[in-house]
């Protein structure tokens, strides 16, 4: 760097600026606080296995029914993606329409009801509705209105 | 093609061509690759790339305080400051505190956003005025846009824990508190989508924003539009097994990483630009998040009226009194006239023989 240079002789020197981390506790508190809430899903999970859930399919209804019969109105994939698309137009088709059967992708028709077509085998709502409902954190409408067989059991026998 | 169309081309292709590899790439059985390997090398260079980066900015010294001029700094006890003022211009650490917390939380600075524009004026000769007005359509758009951001990122933990906090299912039910359609519409993820089509026809419509707006200001926009949608459509329209999700999320997290089978393409290319953007953050405009915390005009308490700051490389100075310099120069300075601390002498004398 060229020398500054005035009447009165020399008056500055190339400045020498200091290379270190600034603030270094500041700095390092920042990164720490920053790491731990953006890897909160991994530590809380901290050596968790956790088992996928397992909906029961072995009501007596359904083990009552012969092997072959026992499928649900649409496939296993359909069901599972899109089960409460077809419950709500199972809903708007009943009561706007008035139009109670609804036929499947076989040609097969269904009484369209929630309590009446899916829980007459799927009578075990804790174990089969809950179980992957809890599991994703859904809570579904249906239940304000509609009611469980089991908790009209439960009720029963805790009169 | 002129400079717009080549900068927002330029992005709009990238994000596209990003959709295309993972669609393409999860047609070809490549899951493990975009479900697992991907998203943890995302997060990796997300990390590294944001710790790099605050040591790199934290290399650089800041001695002087830097007080902005939009509050009345602490002075002479009788200049009054009011409230705003001491948290504009905040002399003690608290104040400081509540100035980051204000930008950080409420986006202080961008609401004193203001727009300059030239309105038509039939009764000036030049025929048009010079407008300066508040504009906080600015302020609002990015205000939405990142709150939206946050309630998403932290609704989504759902798939990242089990159970799942009470905190978390909450959030989902305020946020889907319209029960409109099923599954329920989630507010945050339309207006996140709404937002940054604002955020994106804004630079695109006006022409001075238009004119320094580069691929790197796009680029973050449709991804991440992307993404909103990419995550609309598959909670919407094009369904995924959910469940599957969770497995495979939940197997990343616990490292034990597992590829369900079943879970459809919409969900690869959602996680794959969801990964873009965390391994574009450390190279991008999207580090103004840590570098917030890092701005000396927010984070250092303006105290220079009342503290000395001296510069920390400051080398010792050979410097000049005043008198020595009157001493060089006192006949120059008497003969120009100039008020002297010692007369000269000789010029004393010949006074006096007058």
């Amino acid at each position: 760097m060229a020398d500054y240079k005035n009447e009165f002789g020399w008056f500055a020197e190339k400045p020498k600026v200091e290379k270190k981390i600034y603030d270094r506790n500041k700095v390092a508190i920042g990164i720490v606080v920053f790491l731990v809430i953006f890897t909160i899903a991994f530590w809380k999970n901290l050596g968790k296995a956790v088992p996928p859930p397992k909906p029961a399919l072995e009501t007596a209804a359904i083990i009552k029914l012969p092997e072959k019969e026992r499928t649900c109105v649409e496939d296993v994939e359909f069901m599972r993606q899109r089960h409460m698309r077809l419950l709500v137009d199972w809903r708007e088709q009943v009561i706007r329409d008035g139009e109670r059967y609804w036929t499947n992708s076989k040609g097969e028709k269904y009484l369209a009801s929630l309590s009446n077509t899916c829980m007459e085998c799927h009578t075990n709502k804790t174990q089969f509705c809950d179980q992957c409902h809890n599991y994703v954190a859904v809570v579904p409408n249906c239940w304000g209105c509609h009611l469980t067989k089991e908790e009209q059991v439960a009720k029963a026998e805790a009169k | 093609m002129d400079f717009f169309k080549r900068n927002i081309l330029a992005a709009l292709i990238a994000v596209l061509g990003l959709i295309a590899v993972a669609y393409v790439g999860v047609k070809g059985n490549l899951q493990l690759l975009f479900g697992v390997v991907i998203p943890y090398m995302a997060l990796l260079i997300f990390f590294e790339g944001i710790i790099y980066r605050v040591i790199k900015w934290a290399r650089s010294p800041v001695p002087f305080r830097i007080p902005t001029t939009a509050g009345q700094q602490e002075s002479l006890p009788w200049l009054k400051r009011t409230l705003a003022d001491k948290l504009d211009n905040p002399s003690t650490f608290p104040f400081t505190l509540g100035r980051m917390a204000l930008e950080v939380l409420a986006f202080r600075s961008l609401f004193r956003n203001t727009r300059s524009e030239l309105i038509e004026a039939p009764q000036r000769p030049e025929g048009a005025k010079l407008v300066h007005w508040s504009y906080k359509w600015l302020w609002l758009g990015a205000i939405a846009f990142h709150y939206a951001f946050l309630v998403i990122v932290i609704r989504h933990l759902r798939f990242f824990t089990e159970p799942v906090p009470h905190f978390i299912s909450l959030l989902g039910e305020v946020d889907g508190f319209v029960q409109f359609f099923i599954p329920t519409v989630y507010v945050s993820g339309v207006v996140l989508v709404l937002a940054g089509l604002y955020l994106l026809g804004r630079r695109i419509t006006n022409p001075n924003l238009r004119y320094i707006s580069l691929a790197s200001d796009y680029f973050p926009l449709f991804l991440i539009i992307g993404i909103g949608t990419t995550g609309i459509l598959m909670r919407y329209v094009y369904r995924v097994d959910i469940q599957a999700v969770k497995q495979l999320a939940l197997g990343l997290v616990t490292l034990h990483p597992v590829v369900p089978a079943g879970i459809g393409a919409i969900f690869y290319v959602h996680l794959f630009l969801v990964c873009v953007l965390l391994a574009y953050f450390p190279f991008s405009k999207l580090l103004h998040a840590p570098g917030l915390f890092m701005s000396p005009t927010r984070n250092m308490t303006s105290n220079n009226r009342k503290v000395l700051h001296v510069n920390p490389w400051n080398y010792p100075v050979k410097f000049h009194t005043y008198m020595e310099l009157e001493d060089r120069y006192r006949e120059a300075m008497y003969e120009a006239g100039l008020p002297l601390e010692i007369e000269p002498e000789t010029m004393e004398t010949e006074g006096e023989e007058e």
